[in-house]
């Protein structure tokens, strides 16, 4: 069997492709992002001609996937956890209208944030939605269950979730492929009605989710990834969620845990290991990545005499990535540590590379507001996030996509007069134009810098849903076009940018200044492209 | 066999470079093999680390604990110092002496030098000079891949294989170059571990 190393994202991307998708919707976001970019660059995927362009948000890529499911097609839609907050609207109904052909959506969580703003779990949302979720704890599991779960889907009729965490994302490992799936033939749905969520429908549908709880739970205690291992020693009972079951492995190696271990990677969890483990441990410790989710349900569902340890009774942290050492030490195992690490190691934090243009803008904008208090300028997520770090400290918020324009306008709707909002060219089309319609209504008293290179720069350089149009939608919005400028961030015209900024700050009503140079990062990809090119054209 | 291994850089710098060849010769020895990196904000700059596990036998997680790693590679000398608390009592430090210096408050180099030299097992090789004088200062990884071969336990053959199948596309002249280097490196592990 030929192995293929696969980190877990390009895991999902092949098991996706293999399990027969007609498409794949999402937004770039880390650690989610190369499982489409992994399609996107895919020779079978392309001769396919498997759909898998970006979306603009995550919201419009959900629905999308549930337009294509309605048509009888296999879909996917992916994102990073936060994201499934702006698809959440789409996703919590979607599990009430069922899916037509095979729907997963596969969510990246990121415990830790390495790359994010909360560690939110996304097991919550499946929860919440009561849906099947399926996590994997491993790259081969990973490819295994896309691949599989459309069958899965279309079998329980509703959309699974997949739901990995970042080190799983990107680590690789050997997977093994299967046999590629067909893809499903167009054909709507046998009730045409399923769809419509009117209250009346809604609410017979949403009977039926209930009603389908159980046979959830029974797949979920048939599933080949769940697996009851009885051990000898009675004083614990392991529960090891996804990628948690890994660093129990690790803890021993000749594969002789004495303790009874579930090892739990699909939901919703089976009620009768909960019970076949009451009956036999003292104690049941839960590892799991990310929220107490299940630690909190058997809490519930267990009997007061059987003691619940996991990340809620400090037997492991409350927050951040799980580890071996940590999992080690909640078995009451000894642990080693090298050298400490020497005094003189300072922190090396992310920074703007050298000639990004948001350091010239930024450069500008703090000469602008310098006669001014601090505290006026409202950011968002990306790149110029690090707008925040010095030496720029130029920006007082980064909370959510978009929320950069809505803030800046509370803020001057409450009299905080000039305030600025700052964001990127993809965050803007991803969740600011709405925001901007709210203050071009409002005639809201703000400046809003679109700082636009051209790109998704932080996850890569994915093309930008921006690209071209950022004028046109202001001025479609409401924007006077007067006081659309555009500008090039470049050194040389400093002053320039410094007038233009006192010159809209000045101006009492919606000033948009769309500064614009590509990301020297995608510049320097796009070099090196046509180089290859050049020198190699018959690739 | 079982070869724990923490890479470490500055996002930009490459590690993941050095990591696939190591990653492809791993594999067509029929090894097991984990690998985690650090994709993300992190790139932009910042420390990045990788972990590398190649074995014979199945590897459970992810993540190296710590004190159990086998070898320290780094590519800049401080971000060899950051991941000492993995290093096993028996393992090996081998870094670029050069630093890669893009904070204001970059330790002294000679202090940062003198904690390597401090470590009971290491190999301190400038790796930028060694590049520079076969020709190219981009090969510098290739060099640092050289010097932590001796402690890799595959074949350095193997890696050698590896270097020529990565490089390829780009003719023969950069193999070449890129296996000079990679023989620099090596021949000074071995002259200096």
């Amino acid at each position: 069997m030929q192995k293929n190393l696969f980190l877990g994202v390009e895991a999902i991307g092949q098991g996706a492709i293999d399990g027969g998708i007609s498409g794949v919707y999402a937004y770039p976001g880390t650690p989610s992002t190369e499982i489409t970019e992994f399609i996107q660059e895919n020779e079978l995927a392309i001769e396919k001609g498997i759909r898998s362009k970006w979306s603009a948000n995550e919201k419009t890529a959900y629905e999308a996937a549930l337009g294509m499911s309605y048509a009888g097609k296999r879909s996917m839609v992916c994102m990073k956890h936060v994201g499934l907050n702006v698809a959440a609207d789409a996703f919590i109904n979607s599990a009430i209208t069922g899916i037509n052909g095979g729907l997963i959506v596969t969510v990246a969580d990121d415990p830790s944030m390495h790359s994010s703003q909360n560690e939110q779990d996304s097991r919550f949302y499946g929860k919440f939605a009561m849906i099947p979720i399926l996590e994997p704890s491993n790259q081969q599991e990973a490819y295994d269950m896309v691949c599989e779960g459309f069958e899965l889907s279309e079998k329980l009729e509703v959309p699974v979730m997949v739901r990995i965490t970042t080190r799983l994302a990107h680590s690789r490992a050997g997977v093994v492929r299967s046999e590629v799936l067909p893809e499903n033939d167009m054909v709507l749905p046998s009730d045409p009605s399923q769809f419509v969520l009117l209250p009346a429908i809604a609410r017979r549908r949403y009977k039926g989710l209930l009603e389908k709880q159980e046979q959830f739970e029974k797949t979920a205690k048939k599933s080949k990834y769940n697996v009851y291992t009885k051990g000898e020693d009675k004083s614990f009972g392991i529960i090891a969620c996804g990628i948690a079951y890994n660093y129990l492995k690790e803890n021993y190696p000749k594969d002789d845990c004495p303790y009874t271990v579930l090892k739990l990677s699909q939901y919703p969890v089976p009620q009768k290991f909960l019970d076949k483990m009451a009956k036999h441990c003292e104690e049941v410790l839960v590892l799991e990545e990310g929220y107490p989710v299940v630690e909190e349900h058997i809490k519930a569902v267990f009997k007061k005499d059987i003691q619940v340890s996991g990340r809620l009774s400090g037997a492991l942290p409350r927050d951040g990535e799980l580890n071996a050492d940590l999992v080690a030490k909640a078995l009451g195992k000894e642990t080693q540590v090298g050298a400490d690490v020497p005094e003189l190691v300072v922190n090396r934090p992310p920074a703007l590379c050298q000639g990004c243009g948001h350091q010239d803008m930024y450069k500008a904008l703090n000469q602008a507001l310098d006669k001014y208090t601090k505290g006026r300028v409202f950011s968002d997520i990306g790149c110029y996030t690090l707008g925040a770090l010095p030496p720029y400290k130029s920006i007082y918020s980064c909370v959510d996509m978009g929320a950069s324009v809505t803030m800046a306008k509370g803020a001057a709707d409450a009299g905080l007069i000039p305030a600025v909002a700052v964001i990127g060219d993809s965050t803007f089309t991803h969740s600011g134009i709405t925001g901007l319609l709210d203050a071009v209504n409002d005639e809201a008293n703000i400046v809003v810098v679109i700082s636009d290179n051209e790109s998704v720069s932080m996850t890569g350089g994915q093309d930008s849903s921006a690209l071209g149009k950022i004028e046109s939608i202001c001025t479609g919005v409401g924007v006077d076009p007067n006081h659309i400028r555009v500008l090039t961030p470049l050194k040389k015209y400093h002053d320039l940018m410094v007038e233009t900024f006192e010159e809209e700050i000045a101006y009492e009503g919606v000033s948009v200044i769309v500064f614009r140079r590509e990301c020297i990062q995608a510049a320097a990809k796009r070099l090196r492209k046509a180089k290859k090119m050049k020198d190699n054209p018959n690739k | 066999m079982k070869t724990d291994i923490i890479l470490a850089g500055v996002g930009g710098q490459g590690i993941l470079s050095i990591a696939s060849i190591i990653g492809d010769a791993a594999i067509s020895e029929n090894l097991f093999l984990k690998q985690a990196e650090t994709h993300g904000m992190s790139q932009r700059g910042g420390a990045v680390q990788s972990h590398l596990r190649i074995s014979d036998s199945e590897i459970a997680a992810d993540l190296i604990p710590q004190g159990k790693a086998d070898l320290i590679l780094s590519v800049e000398p401080m971000e060899a110092l950051r991941y000492l608390p993995f290093l096993s009592s028996e393992g090996y430090v081998v870094t670029n002496t050069t630093p890669f210096i893009n904070i204001p408050n970059y330790p002294d180099v000679d202090a940062v030098l003198a904690e390597i030299e401090k470590q009971p097992r290491f190999v301190a090789i400038d790796a930028d000079k060694i590049a520079a004088e076969i020709g190219n200062k981009r090969a510098s990884n290739v060099v640092m891949l050289g010097a932590a071969t001796p402690f890799l336990n595959i074949e350095p053959e193997k890696i050698e294989a590896g270097i020529a199948h990565i490089f390829s596309s780009k003719g023969e002249a950069v193999v070449e170059m890129n296996r000079k280097a990679f023989k620099a490196g090596l021949e000074f592990a071995l002259a200096n571990k």
